[in-house]
């Protein structure tokens, strides 16, 4: 059973919202059911600070053993921070996803866009 | 997951083992189990795996005139085989294009066991059949009621050693004999497809799970772990064994992908024998090359090869190699581009990531002993 925590929004995509001690600001990452699908995480491409995504727009890539699949942006914002532990153990990924895999910081643009998103239980309902 | 694909002998087993279950060739097959791919594939290089390979079509030719059929359509010469002898072969169109790569086993004076991609298992029969008529023998394809395990990595032979009373050691490489394992009557194959020591168990469907747990309980302590296609297609990359469907197909010859050696042209003649010989003396234009590349991004199938802004070819088998960490792959390439040392680049999704074309094997440090 994957883990699905609460107080978290997430994407049809498999990408979650982690809220911070910023109200405008969250961590984007994958969920854990997504690390799960992919496998053993060799490689990320990510952004870097101060990119700037529109909504649902690939913010990078992420490489598996066996596939590479894009990563998608929840909501407009900028990027204000990149979680430069990926490179060297992006494995981290596969071990703690909603923690130290978290793979960027986003000041989000419009924070009306967060209500289009799933919650636990939605998301949930999407994977079972 | 749609519920026409068809299920090997061990699928309940794949399921208790929580294993990722993929379509493959008209198969549920299993592609990863919990530990992962690149877990699997360590335990395949440090110690020992066991795949279920049972989607494999068998193919089982008897009788005076089978050796003849056998030399009409496989390019490799099946007279050179004794009996408990194993060689890779091809069969070839008129044209020279290859239909399937297949394994060959002598099992007896006038006995004969071919192995095919289960990809290609329909096309293999008929084209087989096609050319069989009127000859002495009889054709029984034995696909469903055969299972076939897989055990590769350096520990195989003492895990195996436990289970039989066959003399493994007297088993060389591509070499086979008759015997029971864990109770199972097994023609015992010394093949495979990872670069390691190993054994191919052919075995009767309904003994499947018996050996599979069997084999699993015994190797434990070996460090022995079930491994799924995933592995399997990174071990053989790493060791440059093409795939068919990614590497071969019927769109470049046996010359191309370097099966050259397969092709036995200076004896009797078989199918594709004269347009290869025509191609030999013309020259090939491309051939099947390896690429190792640097820095961080990794090649698929797929992937554009370029030299300065030329595209000069496309990846057919890519990935990241466990063993390396470095991403490595299969690619045909004009000839002015394929020595060893060429510098080249696969492009990653609009970035070009710079390489060097390499003789495979890419990874050189396996159990395997010719």
């Amino acid at each position: 059973m994957s883990e699905i925590p609460s107080g978290l929004h997430y994407t049809e995509e498999h990408e979650y919202l982690k809220p911070t001690d910023e109200d405008d600001v969250f961590l984007i990452g994958i969920t854990d059911y997504a690390q799960g699908e992919l496998g053993d995480i060799v490689f990320l491409e990510l952004p870097s600070p101060g990119d700037t995504f529109a909504r649902m727009d690939v913010f990078g890539t992420i490489e598996a053993v066996k596939a590479v699949s894009d990563l998608y942006c929840p909501v407009a914002g900028e990027v204000i921070e990149v979680n430069q532990a990926l490179d060297d153990d992006p494995a981290l990924v596969n071990a703690e996803p909603y923690g130290e895999g978290w793979m960027v910081r986003l000041r989000v643009t419009d924070p009306d866009e967060l209500e289009d998103l799933l919650d636990e239980e939605g998301y949930r309902a999407l994977i079972d | 997951m749609s519920d026409n694909l068809k299920h090997t002998p061990l699928h309940e087993e794949h399921l208790r083992l929580d294993a990722k279950i993929v379509p493959f060739a008209g198969w549920a097959m299993p592609v990863q189990y919990p530990s992962g791919i690149r877990a699997e594939h360590e335990a395949v290089r440090g110690a020992a795996g066991l795949f279920d390979v049972s989607h494999m079509g068998e193919f089982h030719i008897e009788g005076p005139e089978a050796l003849a059929l056998l030399r009409t359509v496989c390019a490799n010469d099946a007279a050179a085989l004794e009996v408990g002898q194993a060689q890779y072969s091809a069969l070839l169109t008129d044209e020279g294009a290859l239909i399937d790569d297949l394994l060959v086993y002598r099992t007896g004076d006038e006995a004969w066991l071919l192995v095919v991609n289960a990809s290609n298992l329909e096309v293999d029969r008929t084209w087989i059949l096609s050319h069989a008529e009127g000859l002495e023998l009889t054709f029984d394809d034995r696909s469903d009621e055969t299972a076939l395990l897989a055990i590769q990595g350096p520990a195989s032979s003492g895990i195996v050693a436990r289970l039989t009373e066959v003399d493994l050691d007297s088993i060389g490489f591509y070499r086979f004999a008759r015997g029971e394992v864990a109770g199972v009557p097994c023609l015992i194959a010394r093949t495979g497809y990872t670069g390691e020591d190993g054994f191919e168990l052919y075995h009767d469907a309904g003994d499947a799970p018996g050996l599979w747990r069997a084999l699993l309980e015994a190797g434990a302590p070996d460090g022995l772990i079930p491994a799924g296609l995933g592995a399997r297609d990174t071990l053989r990359l790493e060791v440059g064994y093409p795939l068919y469907g990614n590497d071969l197909d019927r769109e470049h010859s046996a010359l191309e992908s370097g099966l050259g050696w397969v092709v036995k042209l200076d004896r009797e003649p078989f199918i594709g024998r004269d347009a290869l010989l025509r191609q030999k003396e013309e020259g090939v234009t491309r051939r099947l090359v390896g690429i190792r590349l640097e820095g961080k991004g990794f090649p698929r199938s797929g992937y554009p090869v370029v030299v300065g802004d030329e595209e000069v070819g496309v990846v057919t088998s890519g990935t990241m190699s466990p063993s390396l960490g470095e991403g490595i792959a299969l690619a045909y390439l004009p000839l002015e581009h394929a020595e060893p040392g060429t510098r080249v680049a696969v492009r990653i999704r609009g970035r070009d990531l710079e390489g060097t074309v390499v003789r495979p094997p890419f990874y050189r440090d396996g159990s395997l002993r010719r």
